[in-house]
């Protein structure tokens, strides 16, 4: 291809600008750069499309430069509210993984090892029949999607809606298992209702953030850069309390380190000590909650076909009081390797009623085997202290990927979800039914398997046939030292839907080539309950096209057109519009698609032309109707519930044989599995490789130096990685953390497939490694 | 024909005169960071020669406290 030299001498320039702003962003955390995007913006006549970021939850507005019908720059969206024109360094690069020379513009179908270029047609042919010819021959049960939190919602929409409506069968889960099932499980049996009460205007009032095992400035740069700018503006705090020292405990005004899984006691101690010394709303806590124990000892889901059903049982305010005896902070200290002093540090912020405060927490809390309890355990704290539901004052769950709310949690692609409630709930299932127009008896009442026992189920050859889309789960699944051997098994069909390459494509019958984010429209919901909307900006290369219109198409061919009338022009117009239905009234309405074609994202509960900014608070929500300043109306009675959960140890903790902890996550340069940034050249060049992170004491005792290649091993597998000593982030003494983005080193065939018993989400943050030299 | 790209770091108080005095120097374009002490300088010379000018005259302001290249490319003229 042709390039002008200006065009060339351009284009360095913004490498060059690029790398600097990338080294800018790992050495300050929360840095933004806004006028970034005017240096490296071509000269001519762009064409500025809007739409949310394709990377993370927080939902920044982006604006994207169009000329010739190619996508030529990236700007922060200064309309929108989320991030005020600014970006972080994914942001403004994320349209340069289009050009990566892999591209996946043709569907493959894998014939006698080879895999054949085939026209989308006969490949969509293809996919359906054997779909088709499975259900025949082994059951509806035998057919399986897994979906994302990166799907737009009419792609999950329409997955749920062959899945539970045309096919009958509750085989469809998704990634946002693996990060978000926590905060939703701690959302119902806390408040009746999924997703956050506030909203990102919430930091611009609090006087304290408290991060819960939340990495923030290398997470959600973005609103870490809000934090900051209230910390210099007005002197917000923020306290940082986390398992391994990152960029956000430096930028931090003080930083906690806690053993993990200990995050449990502390919670519970931060509880006793409000108790104790009086900073109990009791007013509050009489009037808006219950309070209710569960079954404990719940076991780990290591082993297959485990399930779990907790049995609540009401308690009074003193049994709690007696039950937390044993979280005084003399005694969790001990486990904790807290210090008293930190513990009543911690539970004076919280109990001091001048000061606002936030809580903000992300796959610390999330990927647990007790995630859903370190959710309500987090509540428990805001609702004794009435610190909720108000500007400045709440518990705010982050999201990790960008329509993990939007996709995975409104429109409902996990197995027990409809969009609108759960298929155990037959009202539920009945308005899905009616909206769908299919027999209520087709939507099955009774939940299948959620995502580690859906890869189980395939490896043990009970599913037949998986159709993935949206989704790496070869490189982010855990113990994928299990999976992939199961999922290369000739007793299941495997369909993967991507727009590039990856270790789950390489294990495909058939590839299908999908649209990236800007070739299609779509909708996304973000953190704070934002529904975002764009249109398409360029044409994709060859047969690509969107998911959802695959589904679409091979629900078709099943037989189930008249249940997917939709148009190829308009789908997403026409999908959106039925899927509001579900959401109707002042509890969840939906905006109507032209208000968010014009706005940058409209909160819901939108009702009266109004995005309702704190649920459950009277003086701003319609859908509070008891008559007080608060309502909890997920719950029948109108209250939320304080939980009594306890401290239980890890599923694997270290011993003599595998000494460490093993910690793994993400990191500023790269999204999830890295098949989009490593094909951005200044983030892959920035942090070309994954490594593992050590304590220098732990380095020196095992006589490791910096670079140096060493093997990290458990019971399930091992890993070789470079060492990383005193560079990005500093684990405890005991501990290694290994980011997990990078497919040719894969940490996930080292970790655990155990989970949260009410969630099911996985935890990626504990089991036991030992360290060799390799 | 050598880009290259720079942290340049202010004294205190001085971010707005360094993002002043290097805007003026011909060949160098700056990029601010909003919310911290710290400018991103992208540098165009025809040769090694104007490149090494560029950067004394850069080291030489006032206003600067440290400069530390992240980035280089010399591209050819005819390429």
């Amino acid at each position: 291809m042709y390039t002008s030299l200006t065009n060339r001498r351009s284009f360095i320039k913004k490498m060059a600008a690029a790398a600097a702003m990338t080294a800018a962003a790992t050495m300050f955390p929360g840095i933004v750069f806004a006028k970034e995007q005017e240096a490296g913006i071509p000269n001519g006549n762009l064409d500025w499309k809007k739409g949310p970021c394709r990377f993370c939850g927080v939902g920044c507005g982006i604006l994207v430069g169009v000329e010739n019908g190619k996508a030529v720059a990236v700007k922060g969206d200064p309309n929108s509210s989320v991030n005020k024109g600014l970006l972080c360094v994914k942001g403004y690069h994320q349209t340069m993984c289009i050009q990566a020379k892999d591209r996946l513009e043709h569907a493959l179908v894998k014939k006698n090892g080879t895999y054949i270029k085939t026209p989308l047609n006969e490949a969509l042919d293809l996919v359906a029949s054997k779909m088709k010819e499975t259900i025949e021959k082994h059951g509806k049960d035998s057919v399986a999607m897994y979906t994302s939190g990166q799907s737009t919602i009419p792609e999950g929409y329409v997955a749920s809606k062959l899945m539970k409506g045309a096919i009958g069968t509750n085989n469809l889960d998704c990634n946002a298992r693996l990060c978000m099932a926590s905060a939703v499980a701690g959302f119902l049996t806390t408040f009746g209702a999924d997703e956050p009460m506030g909203c990102y205007e919430d930091f611009d009032y609090a006087d304290y953030y408290v991060t819960w095992g939340n990495n923030m400035a290398e997470m959600h740069p973005v609103l870490f850069s809000r934090m900051l700018e209230q910390k210099n503006k007005r002197g917000a705090k923020i306290i940082d309390f986390a398992t391994r020292t990152s960029r956000s405990s430096a930028a931090s005004d003080k930083s906690i380190l806690f053993e993990p899984q200990t995050d449990l006691a502390v919670g519970n101690a931060i509880c006793y000590e409000i108790i104790k010394n009086g900073w109990l709303n009791k007013s509050f806590v009489e009037k808006h909650c219950n309070l209710s124990k569960g079954l404990t000892n719940m076991g780990y889901g290591l082993e297959d076909n485990y399930s779990f059903t907790d049995k609540p049982e009401k308690i009074n305010f003193e049994e709690y009081k007696a039950f937390l005896e044993d979280y005084t902070p003399e005694k969790v200290a001990k486990i904790s390797r807290v210090s008293v002093k930190d513990i009543k540090y911690l539970a004076s912020i919280f109990g001091d009623p001048n000061k606002k405060v936030m809580s903000l927490w992300c796959m610390g809390v999330n990927q647990h085997t007790r995630g859903t309890w370190m959710n309500n355990i987090i509540y428990n704290i805001h609702l004794l202290t009435g610190k909720i539901s108000q500007p400045g004052n709440g518990p705010f769950s982050l999201t990790g990927q960008p329509s993990a709310c939007g996709t995975a949690r409104e429109v409902g692609t996990f197995t027990h979800k409809l969009p609108k409630g759960v298929v155990m709930n037959p009202e539920h299932r009945e308005l899905a039914a009616k909206i769908w127009k299919v027999p209520v008896e087709r939507i099955p009442a009774k939940p299948t398997y959620h995502t580690t026992e859906m890869f189980r189920a395939v490896d043990r050859g009970d599913i037949k046939f998986i159709w993935t889309q949206v989704v790496n789960p070869l490189v982010s699944l855990p113990r994928t030292s299990r999976f992939r051997p199961g999922m290369e098994k000739d007793s299941c069909f495997v369909v993967v839907s991507d727009v590039f390459p990856t270790p789950t494509t390489d294990v495909a019958d058939v590839i299908l080539p999908a649209s990236w984010h800007i070739e299609k429209s779509g909708l996304y919901g973000n953190s704070e309950r934002r529904t975002q909307h764009w249109d398409k900006m360029i044409e994709g290369p060859g047969e690509t096209t969107p998911d959802a219109w695959m589904t679409i198409q091979v629900a078709k061919r099943m037989g189930y057109g008249d249940l997917f009338p939709y148009s190829e022009e308009n789908h997403v117009e026409e999908i959106y519009n039925e899927y509001r239905q579900f959401h109707e009234g002042k509890k969840h309405g939906m905006a109507p698609l032209e208000v968010l074609k014009k706005e940058s994202g409209v909160i819901w509960p939108y009702v009266d032309g109004k995005s309702t900014q704190w649920r459950f608070n009277a003086k701003f929500d319609p859908a509070c109707s008891n008559g007080e300043d608060f309502h909890f109306y997920g719950k029948p009675d109108g209250k939320a519930v304080i939980w009594q959960r306890p401290y239980e140890p890890a599923a694997e903790s270290p011993d003599n044989e595998y000494p460490f902890w093993l910690n793994t996550g993400r990191i500023i340069e790269h999204w999830h599995t890295g098949s989009m940034t490593r094909r951005i050249p200044v983030l892959h060049k920035a942090m070309p490789h994954s490594y593992v992170e050590f304590h220098p004491k732990d380095a020196k005792a095992l006589g490791i130096r910096n670079g140096e290649k060493v093997k990290v091993s458990s019971r399930r597998g091992s890993c070789v990685l470079p060492a990383s000593i005193n560079e990005r982030g500093l684990p405890t003494q005991g501990q290694v953390f290994v980011p997990f983005f990078d497919e040719n080193m894969l940490i996930n065939d080292v970790t655990l497939d155990a989970f949260c018993p009410i969630s099911k989400e996985p935890d990626f943050k504990k089991c036991a490694v030992k360290i060799e030299k390799a | 024909m050598p880009i290259i790209s720079y942290l340049a770091h202010p004294q205190d108080g001085k971010k707005e005169s360094l993002i002043n005095e290097i805007s003026q120097l011909s060949s160098c374009e700056v990029i601010p960071a909003e919310n911290k002490d710290l400018l991103i300088v992208v540098t165009d010379t025809n040769n090694k020669e104007e490149d090494e000018q560029l950067k004394e005259k850069i080291e030489a302001l006032d206003s600067l406290k440290l400069l530390a290249m992240v980035s280089g490319f010399d591209t050819p003229k005819n390429n």
